[in-house]
């Protein structure tokens, strides 16, 4: 009850908790910046074609962040951007940090075609640790995902989704819940009909709270001052739970506590991965939604 | 070799009676001079009741909690497990109520109060039990999760040379320089979704030369089980499960590299 109390405290005072990195369990990497061939209504960062805020990462640079993490003792990578599958050079990138742990992709699917949904299956099949590959869909109904995700686009992610099915990897589907009654059983139950009726039988579903910045606080609204998170309101379960305490996002721009905030100012920790492995300070609305939402990131 | 010691480590039980008193049984066979649990009695499985007699007060056997028996033993409303799968859901839910409303209060008891972890010396390694990782009950140690360093720093943090886990139901071994191991000894309650209807423990030799495991499998009488299965009504994927060895639900929490080894 106290925590519900808190959480509709419209006036919360006091400063901003500061969150401790436990271990870096999991390292973030911004392959692609917020360059994206898709331009989605909801995107939290506002990628576009036209986004190059941050940059391609170069392929040393992910080769280095991989091997610093590794040698930290890190648990998972991920790829996200912006697009991962634009990127040159993503296959290479793909192969090397495979070579220390467990690796996924999360991609809108759109350029999935036969011969790379051959080759991510491949790897899959191949390489030591997990390989997983993460499709985003927005809705069971083209109206519903092209809505969010822009035009033509449910059929495109869809059929990058069978090609990658039918070469023999089961994607993950990441579904953000700006339809809100998709959170809800009967809608979850809409995505497990829908891709039946594609040939996936048993799919893997992730469903993730809409963030209110980037180009989401335009189509949704923005947070309200009373969204903010305020010393005393985590206990150490809630602390630890937090995504933050264990992972770091690292872009062409440098480290940041999260993939969520990096194009928010004040946010960058550093250049390298050693300069950011002190607190963070969850100063930012956002991270209200990842405490109340119990968003994480992570698969 | 009259200095060799042999030890048993095995989990996961889930309500299996009949694989319980096979693998014990194996065990002490073969000279084992303690056995170790390392949690989660219920769940699955028919008559929740009947380990207990098997587990409880036995001299050579110490018994670790898992999250299970924490939410057991604590009456707590559910395993936890938050699937977002709506079927994954509805199946563990049976279970988990199933074996809530058919264990007696005094066994509840027992497994609030179990320890969590076990330390040992053995031939001059530190031997470290968990359930899941030594830093979380429910955190799963996959084969395809863990890379090496991960498990290095989990050892040096946890101050260990050998390390044995559970939790999530499929057994593996990996050897990381300088002798130093990291154990999941895989559940013998239920298959390890390969198409054997047997279960492994670990079977643990110890001498001058350092710390041996090999894993152990056991055949039971795993038609028995499936009979009593239909007669308390458990859901038949399970009984599935444990006619044919493969995972039929839950299996949203198996990387896809585990699960693509399964039919399902």
């Amino acid at each position: 009850m106290i925590d519900l109390n808190l959480a509709i405290d419209r006036n919360p005072e006091g400063p901003a908790p500061q969150l401790e990195l436990g271990h870096l369990d999991t390292l973030w990497l911004q392959v692609t910046g917020t360059v994206c061939n898709l331009a989605c209504l909801h995107c939290f960062i506002s990628c576009g074609p036209k986004n190059e805020s941050h940059p391609f990462m170069e392929l040393e640079e992910v080769r280095r962040a991989v091997e610093t993490a590794a040698e930290m003792g890190v648990k998972e990578f991920y790829f996200t951007g912006g697009e991962p599958f634009m990127h040159p050079q993503i296959r290479e990138m793909i192969a090397l940090t495979l070579e220390h742990g467990p690796l996924s992709v999360l991609t809108n699917g759109v350029l999935i075609d036969e011969e790379l949904a051959g080759w991510l299956a491949e790897v899959f099949r191949t390489s030591r640790y997990n390989f997983d590959v993460r499709v985003s869909l927005d809705g069971t109904t083209p109206e519903e995902n092209d809505a969010i995700r822009g035009r033509h686009t449910f059929e495109k992610i869809l059929s990058g989704a069978q090609r990658l099915h039918q070469a023999g990897l089961n994607p993950v589907f990441t579904v953000t819940t700006c339809h809100a009654e998709l959170a809800e059983s009967a809608g979850r139950q809409r995505f497990f009909d829908l891709l039946a009726e594609r040939g996936i039988t048993r799919p893997r579903l992730k469903f993730l709270a809409p963030f209110k910045i980037g180009r989401e606080e335009r189509r949704g609204g923005a947070y309200e001052d009373f969204e903010r998170l305020r010393e005393g309101m985590l206990d150490e379960e809630a602390r630890q739970s937090l995504q933050c305490s264990s992972c770091r996002m690292v872009t062409a721009k440098g480290v940041y506590p999260c993939p969520i905030l990096i194009e928010e100012e004040g946010a960058r920790m550093g250049d390298t991965l050693e300069d950011a492995m002190g607190p963070i300070k969850l100063d930012h609305p956002a991270c209200y939604t990842c405490f109340v939402e119990g968003v994480t990131c992570r698969t | 070799m009259s200095d060799l010691r042999r030890f048993a480590v095995f989990g996961g039980v889930y309500n299996n009676f009949l694989s319980l008193e096979a693998t014990l049984r194996d065990a002490r066979a073969l000279g084992c001079e303690a056995i170790f649990c390392l949690g989660d009695m219920g769940g699955f499985g028919p008559q929740p009741d009947r380990v207990f007699p098997l587990l409880r007060d036995v001299p050579d056997l110490y018994v670790m909690q898992g999250n299970y028996d924490h939410s057991i033993g604590n009456r707590l409303e559910d395993c936890a497990c938050g699937y977002t799968d709506p079927r994954d859901n509805y199946y563990a839910q049976i279970s988990y109520d199933y074996t809530l409303a058919n264990t007696a209060d005094a066994h509840k008891d027992w497994l609030r109060d179990l320890p969590t972890e076990f330390r040992h010396d053995w031939a001059g390694k530190r031997v470290l039990m968990a359930h899941g990782s030594p830093r979380q009950v429910n955190e799963f140690l996959w084969e395809s999760m863990c890379p090496d360093a991960f498990l290095e720093h989990l050892l040096k943090s946890y101050e260990a040379d050998v390390l044995f886990v559970t939790h999530t139901g499929i057994p593996w071994k990996r050897e990381l320089e300088g002798g130093r191991q990291v154990i999941n000894v895989g559940a013998i309650g239920r298959p390890a979704n390969n198409g054997r209807t047997s279960v492994d423990y670990a079977l643990v030799e110890v001498d001058d030369e350092g710390v041996r495991v090999a894993f152990r499998e056991v055949a039971y009488d795993h038609e028995a089980l499936a009979a009593l299965m239909r007669e308390e009504k458990l859901p038949e994927p399970f009984v599935e499960t444990i006619l044919t060895g493969w995972w039929t639900t839950c299996l949203e929490v198996m990387p896809a590299r585990e699960r693509a080894l399964g039919v399902y």
